[in-house]
This record gives C-alpha cells, sequence and structure tokens, in this order.
C-alpha cells in the first residue's frame, strides 16, 4: 500500500495504543515494581507512611517459617490436583461433545457456564453441597454406599480436596471446549485410513487424536497451570485456609498475611517468591515442550 | 424382526446420551441444586436426611434478600462497575487491536509481547500497591477505583481476542475503501467494524464475565456497601448468614442470572473467539 509517510501517520501507534499503555504503566508496571519495594519493608496496610526498611529479612524469615513451607506443599497439591482433574475430565467432556447428536451446539454452550461464573459463587454453591450436615453430595456418596456416613468435607484436614472438587467443576469446561476444537481440526481421512488399516477406537485416540492435539494440550494446560496457582477465590471463600492452615496456598497465605494480620512486606514478600517459582517452572516447562516439538506453535 | 439393528440402535442410544446426560448433570447439577434450595421453606433446607424437592416453593427467601439485606445495592454496584469497564475495556482494546493488526511500527512484537505478559502476574503481587495508590488518589472505596483496575487487567486479553479477529479480515478490503477515497476511521468503521462485530461481541463478554466476577481487588478496594460489588456482597453474607441458606442461594441465583442468560445470547462468538486463537495458536 503506497502511502505518504506523514507526521501525523507516525504518530497514530502512539496515539492508538496510548490509553492501553497508560493503564498498563500506571495499573501494572508501577505497582510491580512497588511490590518489589514493599518486599523490602514492614509496612501496616493501614499506615503505609510508618514503613521501615528491612532489607532481606521479609525473605529470610519466610524460608524458616513452617507455616510459608506448608503452603508450597499445599500449592504444589492444588496445582497438579486441579489441573490433572480437569484435563482428564475436560477430555471426557471432549470427546462427549465430539460426537454429532441433535442440540450439539446447545450443550457445548452450556457447557461454558461452570467457567464463567463466579468464583464466589462456585465456592458457594460448593460450600453448600459439601456441607457437613446437609450438604446433597454427602447423601448421594452414602446412598451409592461409597462413604458410610456424612463427612465434614471442608472441616477435614483434607479439605484442600472439597476445594479442588469446586475447581474441577469450574475449570474442567474450558479444557472441554478447547480440546473440542482441537479434535474438530484433525483431518477426517487420518481416522479413516486408520479403520481400513484396522485400529479401533483407542488405538485411533492414542496414535492419531492425541499427538494430532498435543501443542492445543500443551498450551492449554500451561494456561491452566497459571492461573490456578495464582487463583484464590475458592481457597479464600471456601476454607480460608482451614481448618487450621490444612488448605492454605501460597497466595492465600500471602494475601491473609497482608491483609488480615496486615504485614504488607511480609505478603508482597512471598507472592513475588511466588511469581519467581512460577517464572522458573514455566520456563522449564516451555523448555521441555521446545524438546519435544519443533516448530513455534507457541504464540 | 431385525433384531441386530434393533440392538444397534440401543447400543448407539446407551454409548450416546448416557453420556451426554452425565456431562450435562456434571455441568448444571450445582446450579440446579442451588436453584431448588432457594425455592424451599427454610425449614426444609436443614432435614434428615435430605429432602430432594420441596412440598412448596416459595419466593419468600428472595423477598427477604432484596427487602432487608443490602444485597441491592450490591447488584447496582456491580452494573455500574460493569458498565465502566465494559466502555474503557472496550475502546482501549478496539485501538489498540486496530493498531497491532493494521499499522507496522517499530518494535510491534514486543509491544504485544508486553501486552501479554501481564497476563502472567498474580494479583496478590500487585494488589497491595494498588491498595496504596488508589489511596494515594483518594479513590479507595469508589467503584472508580474497582473500574479502573477491571479496565486494566480486562485489556490484554481482550486486545489479544480483538486483534485476531481483525486480522482473519483481509487487508485488501481496508486499501479498496481508501483508494476509494475513505479515511483511516471511515475504514474501521464503515469497513472493519461490522465484518469484527462477533469479535467484539466475544470480547466484550469476555470484558463483562471477568467484571462481574472479580473478587480479589474488589475486597481489597472495598470497605462498605458504597463499593462493594456481587462477589464480595455474597462472600460478606456467607460470613453474615450462615445458616440462611435459603438467602445466600437466593443471592446465588441472582449472582449467576445475568451471566447465563447475557452468555448464552453470544457464547457461539465467544467460544469461535477463545478457540480460534488457542488452535491456530
Amino acid at each position: 500500500m503506497v502511502r505518504p509517510v506523514n507526521k501525523k501517520e507516525r504518530q497514530l501507534p502512539f496515539l492508538l495504543l496510548g490509553p492501553a499503555l497508560l493503564l498498563m504503566a500506571l495499573i501494572v508496571a508501577y505497582p510491580l515494581l512497588q511490590a518489589l519495594r514493599l518486599s523490602l519493608f514492614q509496612v501496616s496496610l493501614l499506615k503505609p507512611d510508618a514503613a521501615q526498611f528491612v532489607g532481606m529479612d521479609n525473605y529470610r524469615s519466610l524460608l524458616k517459617d513452617p507455616l510459608f513451607l506448608r503452603s508450597v506443599l499445599n500449592s504444589v497439591m492444588w496445582i497438579l490436583g486441579s489441573v490433572s482433574l480437569q484435563f482428564t475430565v475436560g477430555m471426557l467432556g471432549a470427546l462427549i461433545l465430539n460426537k454429532d447428536f441433535p442440540g450439539r451446539g446447545l450443550v457445548r454452550g452450556l457447557s461454558l457456564i461452570p467457567w464463567a461464573t463466579s468464583g464466589v459463587l462456585v465456592a458457594l454453591m460448593w460450600t453448600w453441597m459439601l456441607d457437613g450436615n446437609y450438604g446433597v453430595l454427602n447423601d448421594i456418596l452414602v446412598k451409592l454406599n461409597i462413604i458410610g456416613q456424612y463427612q465434614p468435607w471442608l472441616a477435614m484436614p483434607t479439605s484442600l480436596g472439597g476445594v479442588i472438587a469446586a475447581n474441577v467443576w469450574q475449570g474442567a469446561p474450558f479444557f472441554a471446549v478447547m480440546l473440542l476444537a482441537a479434535i474438530q481440526g484433525v483431518p477426517l481421512e487420518l481416522y479413516e485410513a486408520a479403520y481400513i488399516d484396522g485400529a479401533n477406537k483407542f488405538n485411533q485416540f492414542w496414535r492419531i487424536t492425541v499427538p494430532l492435539i498435543m501443542p492445543t494440550i500443551m498450551i492449554t494446560t500451561m494456561l491452566r497451570i497459571i492461573w490456578t496457582a495464582n487463583y484464590m477465590d475458592l481457597v479464600l471463600v471456601m476454607t480460608g485456609g482451614g481448618p487450621g492452615q490444612a488448605s492454605i496456598t501460597l497466595p492465600v497465605l500471602a494475601y491473609i498475611t497482608a491483609y488480615e494480620r496486615l504485614r504488607v512486606g511480609q505478603g508482597t514478600a512471598m507472592a513475588v517468591l511466588q511469581a519467581l517459582m512460577l517464572m522458573v517452572a514455566l520456563s522449564l516447562y516451555l523448555k521441555l515442550l521446545q524438546g519435544k516439538e519443533e516448530g513455534g506453535f507457541i504464540i | 424382526m431385525n433384531s441386530p439393528a434393533l440392538i444397534r440402535k440401543w447400543k448407539g442410544c446407551l454409548f450416546l446420551w448416557i453420556p451426554v446426560l452425565l456431562w450435562l448433570t456434571f455441568i448444571l447439577f450445582p446450579y440446579g441444586w442451588m436453584l431448588i434450595t432457594s425455592l424451599k421453606p427454610p425449614h426444609e433446607l436443614y432435614t434428615s436426611p435430605i429432602k430432594y424437592l420441596p412440598s412448596v416453593y416459595t419466593f419468600e427467601g428472595y423477598r427477604l434478600l432484596l427487602e432487608t439485606t443490602d444485597f441491592p445495592r450490591f447488584f447496582a454496584n456491580s452494573l455500574v462497575v460493569v458498565a465502566g469497564t465494559l466502555l474503557i475495556t472496550g475502546v482501549f482494546a478496539t485501538s489498540a487491536a486496530y493498531c497491532f493488526s493494521r499499522i507496522n511500527f517499530r518494535g510491534k512484537g514486543k509491544f504485544f509481547g508486553l501486552f501479554l505478559a501481564t497476563q502472567m502476574f498474580p494479583a496478590v503481587l500487585l494488589v497491595f500497591s494498588l491498595f496504596f495508590i488508589m489511596r494515594k488518589l483518594g479513590i479507595l472505596n469508589t467503584r472508580l477505583a474497582l473500574i479502573i483496575a477491571h479496565s486494566t487487567f480486562s485489556l490484554p486479553f481482550t486486545t489479544w481476542l480483538l486483534t485476531g479477529f481483525f486480522n482473519a479480515i483481509p487487508r485488501e478490503l481496508d486499501e479498496a475503501a481508501i483508494i476509494d477515497g475513505a479515511s483511516r476511521w471511515q475504514t474501521f468503521w464503515h469497513v472493519l467494524a461490522p465484518l469484527a462485530a462477533p469479535g467484539l461481541i466475544a470480547g466484550l463478554t469476555y470484558v463483562f464475565i471477568y467484571s462481574w466476577n472479580e473478587f480479589v481487588y474488589a475486597l481489597t478496594f472495598t470497605a462498605d456497601i458504597s463499593a462493594r460489588t456481587l462477589p464480595v456482597g455474597l462472600h460478606t453474607f456467607m460470613g453474615e448468614y450462615i445458616i440462611r441458606w435459603d438467602l445466600l442461594t437466593a443471592g446465588g441465583v441472582l449472582t449467576g442470572l445475568p451471566i447465563v442468560v447475557f452468555f448464552m445470547l453470544v457464547q457461539r462468538y465467544l467460544v469461535q473467539g477463545l478457540t480460534a486463537g488457542a488452535v491456530k495458536g
């Protein structure tokens, strides 16, 4: 396209991107730097002017804090448990939705409803369903003879499991719809060829579908890991990290430390460590990915 | 009789409809149970064994919720915050996406990457420095603070979504319009915007969902009912009305309803937008 490059035209990108960049700078970049600084101070949420410089003390005390280690372990369980189960359930959902039946578009639309539901609302529904005295899931599980008597799911040492169940419900549909789109992109001729060669459904799935949708699996899983690692609405609302500290994850501990115990410096130090650990984990994941796949399907 | 055909038909039903029904139950059961609970008379919520269906349906919980609690206020706050966020993100993301899609400038790739990188940072890392910033600006405990935060954090994904939609429209169309003497603005408004309408709908739906549901910033930046949105309101209710599940579930239904209705209207575009990027990569 031949176009006279005048001054106005050259300024256009800045004009168009300007507002967005300004917001990003003010609301993301500046607070990010500010957070790194805050993590070196002892500061209360209520009296930011009385901040006291303590250097690396916040970090040093964390590494000795058993509660911090507990929260890291819980976070690992939270991420692995949630994402692996979301993936499994999501894959089953995708295979179901991939069949041809009347009303499939509607069912696919309904499938995303949990994903579009507020975390607090998910927490509310599941807290009620998991209630120790009147929870409907207790009743169903007893009737199916899976458990002998009602369990106070969110008041037990294993309460994180109850929260993971809610998270699986909320997150599996996202996987299902993403995987479904990828599955539908696999050329049908491949299945026909395999069928002629005598491959059964199971082999077709493992030898054709899975390898061909691997890029989507990898990238969707990565997005889910980032999201789940940082996600704290469910734990905050369903258990508040309890009973005791049984279900406390790293971002929840960081939030409670800063917001309820008002120790902002220490809470922010935890958040910084969380971001660093996530970055290391993701770069390992990306390395692994690049080793396996030749090609630039990422971004 | 052709019994093998009949058996095949039954088998087809079994392997198709049972999984579909199981999947639908999994998806809809929590919502269904919340809806039923909200319509039960209070004493029928706490029975042993559990009574699945109410003897009479009642809207008492809804009446109490709307008349005796701050729920209507939370609802109004949520609407205001969502509307403000839609406006800001809508305009900013559209112009940024147009820029990424249609204008070549130095460092474009880097800027785009920067946009997406902001999605990586956990809310808990930014929320307290933002708290101090909002405090300095004197907008703590206002809906404006939430509009600013929600706009910023929904911008990158919306921009990415829209850029994809704009990129899918052939550049030749713009060029033809420009040769015909249209200005950039006219080209955008009369050529690109109508073609990218599904993308705009998808983007704005995402913004609606994000802002309506957002919890951590809303919880931290608000202190009383003057700015609290629905998620924060529900959260405080869960502390205050611990044994009033009739009220809580009524609030849940009313919170979920707008999202579900809105979502069902436009889900086709959203699914298209979400999956296009992930699959093409």
